[in-house]
């Protein structure tokens, strides 16, 4: 198994973004901010489609529309209905009216560009839009992976930096306030370090594999214990494993796709987790 | 993407441009097609606003991915797909809804579970199916041009079971949206009629996401309806702005697109969000001028204050 390239890559790539997706996806659960994620997953593809349409790179598409997509958020959520039970927005659900209205709108544009594409005749945009959307992790050569592994890795060590000021903010937002620490800063800066997270692994091993490495095994996690750092560790553990074996999985049986392997060990092990605790 | 090669042109005769959009059968079922979803979309949208469960509407929608491609390896029509997978997605979600006192974090994290799930199902369909599904663009952006007479008629049938149990399950369930507490303790079932809610919900997004597509189904879902409830708080008043501000976005998205070259999915998505934004701004300003008049938004009332 490790003989074949693609599959020392792919271990490589999925290892980082799976400690990255676990450790984001703790702090997400947490503030209450799984829509935000899963939202900034959509919203890579109109990145994608507007940047092939702009001829430049669709890297710089996805993350443009991802950070893009979670200041709107953070802009107009604010606003709505900020922190109503002493709680961030977030965790009472205010914000998700303002999630669904932003990401329409950007896969609205999204549309726009698909057409532009289509009638510029520019083409393929089917399968480009297939594979920012799901991505393949089977498909990444050495660059890319190593790439993946290095974002990931800036991705934790700034959560790492930021680590206990959000938990306190994302725990006790009014006591945090009070006491001097800048929690609008730091929701920011979180969200914009998701959006990193979410453009970097769409980019890599697609939408689909992202969501379910951010919920699942944070949602165990949660589930298991309430203590910080156990919660953390258990998180990337359980990321891990799930990658680790749904990329064994899909080695072995030719006809399953990796992402979907891995998602469904991962929201096996948040279903054992609600059986247990 | 207009059926026809004599494309129409805009002048200054309004009238004539006007009748111009009625020539052509597509653009009449378009029309009728959009305002039946834009009703439905509204009335089930105004109350998954109201609930906050746009994620879970969010994830129904997602539901058509492995509905579309499960449907089309198992070699019947899409829509049978739609259905099975919206009502199971519905039941899945449920699980986690009602009096139990499951925090909002957690739901969410049942919600992307299940989303995460359906769309890795989609996915090994997809692959399993071998080859391109038919018409990502159309599953994924919808084809509100194309819609057939049969698929109108199927989908006013659907609209109007959809309206018709949302009448039946109006006044609890907006008691049980306002505060369950109470509710449960007036002996209302909270659990029964938010999983209720959510087969609903699915059975509305299924039935819009075949011709808005799976992207699209919140600028008539959510937009319309979180418009009209920064605007007002009475219950009556935002429910009928919410179906006007509908049908107002579909018309006009589906009127411009027919001078177009672009599709009616990006301009319905764009009037929808202006007028979300205006709605917004104009909230604000009427908030700034009467804060002692109370709170600005019906989520945000008192407990107990709304039924009286």
């Amino acid at each position: 198994m490790f003989s074949a390239e693609f599959m020392r890559n792919a271990l490589l790539a999925g290892t980082f973004i799976a400690l990255a997706c676990g450790v984001s996806g703790w702090f997400v659960l947490l503030r209450g901010q799984l829509f935000a994620g899963d939202a900034l997953s959509h919203v890579a593809f109109p990145g994608a489609l507007a940047a092939a349409a702009a001829g430049i790179d669709q890297r710089i598409g996805l993350f443009a529309a991802t950070i893009l997509a979670g200041g709107a958020i953070g802009v107009l959520g604010r606003g709505a209905l900020a922190a109503r039970d002493g709680r961030p927005a977030g965790a009472s659900g205010a914000e998700d009216t303002t999630i669904g209205t932003v990401f329409t709108l950007i896969l609205g544009v999204g549309l726009f560009f698909l057409t532009l594409l289509n009638t510029s005749g520019a083409g393929r945009s089917g399968i480009q839009g297939a594979r920012t959307l799901f991505g393949s992790v089977f498909g990444l050569s050495g660059g890319e992976a190593w790439l993946a592994a290095g974002v990931a890795i800036a991705a934790l060590l700034l959560t790492a930096a930021i680590a206990r000021p959000l938990l306190f903010a994302s725990v006790f937002p009014d006591v945090a306030a009070a006491r001097g620490v800048r929690t609008r800063l730091l929701s920011t800066a979180f969200a914009a370090l998701l959006g990193v997270v979410a453009a970097e692994a769409t980019q890599a091993v697609g939408a689909l594999l992202l969501l379910g490495l951010l919920a699942a095994p944070a949602a165990a996690a949660h589930r298991v214990t309430t203590a910080p750092f156990a919660g953390l560790a258990l998180a990337c553990a359980l990321a891990l494993a799930a990658t680790w074996a749904g990329l064994t999985l899909a080695y072995a049986l030719p006809w399953m796709p990796p992402s979907t392997a891995v998602v469904v060990i991962a929201v096996g092990l948040y279903y054992a987790s609600l059986r247990l605790a | 993407m207009r059926a026809d090669a004599s494309s129409p042109t805009l002048g200054w005769n309004l009238a004539r441009d006007a009748s111009q959009l009625f020539e052509y059968h597509f653009m009449i079922n378009a029309l009728l097609a959009g305002s039946v979803v834009a009703v439905m979309a509204g009335l089930v949208g105004w109350m998954m606003v109201l609930r906050r469960e746009t994620f879970a509407g969010h994830t129904l929608a997602m539901m058509a991915f492995p509905g579309a491609s499960g449907a089309a390896l198992a070699g019947v029509p899409a829509a049978w797909g739609y259905f099975a997978f919206c009502g199971a997605g519905a039941l899945a979600i449920g699980r986690f809804s009602g009096t139990r006192r499951r925090s909002w974090s957690e739901r969410s994290a049942n919600t992307g579970a299940v989303q995460a799930l359906a769309l890795a199902t989609g996915f090994l369909f997809v692959s399993l199916y071998g080859g391109v599904l038919g018409d990502l663009e159309s599953l994924l952006f919808g084809n509100l041009l194309g819609v057939s007479d049969g698929q109108l008629l199927a989908l006013s049938g659907v609209a109007a079971v959809a309206v018709a149990a949302l009448a039946a399950l109006a006044r609890p369930l907006l008691f049980a949206s306002l505060d369950g507490e109470a509710a449960a303790a007036r002996g209302v079932p909270v659990r029964a009629l938010s999983i209720a809610f959510l087969a609903l919900l699915g059975l509305a997004v299924a039935a819009t996401s075949q011709i808005t597509g799976v992207m699209l189904v919140f600028a008539l879902l959510v937009t319309p309806a979180a418009s009209a409830q920064a605007l007002t708080t009475r219950p009556a008043l935002s429910l009928a702005i919410t179906v006007a501000l509908g049908l107002v976005v579909v018309w006009l998205g589906l009127g411009i697109s027919y001078y177009s070259v672009y599709p009616a999915g990006f301009f319905i998505t764009v009037i929808s969000f202006a007028i979300y934004l205006l709605a917004r701004l104009l909230a604000a300003a009427l908030g700034r001028r009467s804060r002692e008049a109370g709170p600005a938004r019906l989520a945000s009332a008192p407990r107990g204050s709304v039924i009286s």
